[in-house]
């Protein structure tokens, strides 16, 4: 299949599925194609992209020590095993 | 959400001991110790990223907590269905995932809380504001990149409040695909919802929060505009 000239609207259009990976290659490498040539729609799509990633990142948070101890206590209920070592033992 | 019931009434044996090891092979433990510290030592690493995960579901760190502790649970009971230790990363947050699906769809059975209104989407909900488009209106007062002082501006928890403030429906499908990483099929069937329903809760979902975050920065004075006074604070 050959390449398709798309236009800053059609890329734009595809913006976000093209960010989420739901193009096939053939349209992911067009939308890629057009970032590549147009400084307009490069911005756009690097803003939507750190913006994405911030979002991505609050998928992290600090888990509190006790649910630590809690999933230790719930695994101890289960087979009734003694301490377990630390994760980098 | 509660752990004491279901998991009490379980048979205290461990589960049988045998797993593929890295190479596909399979790997006997020869105590049920060993298979303990297998699955201890791959869990530890991933539990910030599990209970932000399910903060991010949830918005409640109890509930998240909850939710973290029943998956780790039913994760140790169903250990010999992991058939490749390598994806054991992904299982468990298929895990955690199912069963937050699980317990939400409980709740949405019941009658919802007072004042619960604004976690509603709504079919009027635009899909068509983009923060790229405000930043870059030709009246806007910066210094330097607009995109830098943006991101420099934005702090974690702003956008923790902005994505808590979304309709459930909003908050679940964006934070499946966006912190997930699951694909808008995996979606679809998480949710049980079609395809196109998915598409349109997350393009909503992305225009509510550029919006909310939008409108933050403005209140914290990080944009100023022409009715504004014109200066930079």
């Amino acid at each position: 299949m050959s390449p398709t000239a798309l236009s800053c609207e059609e890329v734009i259009e595809r913006l976000f599925d093209y960010l989420d990976r739901e193009l096939d290659p053939q349209e992911a490498a067009d939308v890629e194609r057009h970032l590549h040539r147009c400084r307009d729609c490069f911005t756009r799509a690097e803003f939507e992209r750190r913006l994405r990633a911030r979002v991505a990142a609050t998928g992290t948070a600090k888990a509190p020590p006790w649910l630590y101890q809690r999933i230790r206590t719930l695994l101890d209920r289960f087979d009734g095993a003694g301490p377990i070592p630390p994760a980098d033992s | 959400m509660s752990l004491a019931g279901p998991f009490l009434s379980h048979s205290r044996s461990p589960p049988r001991a045998r797993c593929r090891d890295a190479t596909g092979g399979t790997m006997r433990f020869d105590e049920a110790a060993s298979r303990r510290q297998w699955f201890e030592h791959r869990l530890a690493p991933m539990l910030d990223r599990l209970y932000g995960t399910a903060l991010r579901l949830t918005r409640h760190p109890a509930d998240a907590e909850d939710v973290v502790a029943e998956s780790v649970a039913k994760a140790w009971m169903q250990l010999d269905r992991l058939r490749d230790p390598q994806r054991f990363e992904g299982w468990m947050f298929h895990i955690l995932t199912n069963t937050y699906i699980s317990e939400w769809r409980k709740r949405r059975c019941r009658p919802p809380p007072c004042g619960n209104d604004a976690t509603e989407p709504s079919e009027l909900d635009s899909d068509s504001f983009t923060l790229f488009q405000q930043l870059h209106q030709p009246f806007l007062l910066w210094w330097g990149s607009l995109e830098e002082q943006f991101f420099n501006s934005l702090l974690q928890e702003d956008l923790e409040r902005a994505l808590d403030a979304l309709p459930d429906a909003y908050r679940v499908t964006i934070v499946l695909v966006e912190v997930q990483g699951y694909t808008y099929e995996e979606v679809a069937k998480l949710l049980g919802v079609p395809l196109g329903t998915v598409r349109s809760r997350l393009s909503r979902a992305r225009s509510r929060l550029q919006s909310a975050l939008w409108e933050q920065a403005r209140e914290a004075g990080m944009v100023l505009g022409e009715g504004d006074g014109g200066e930079r604070r």
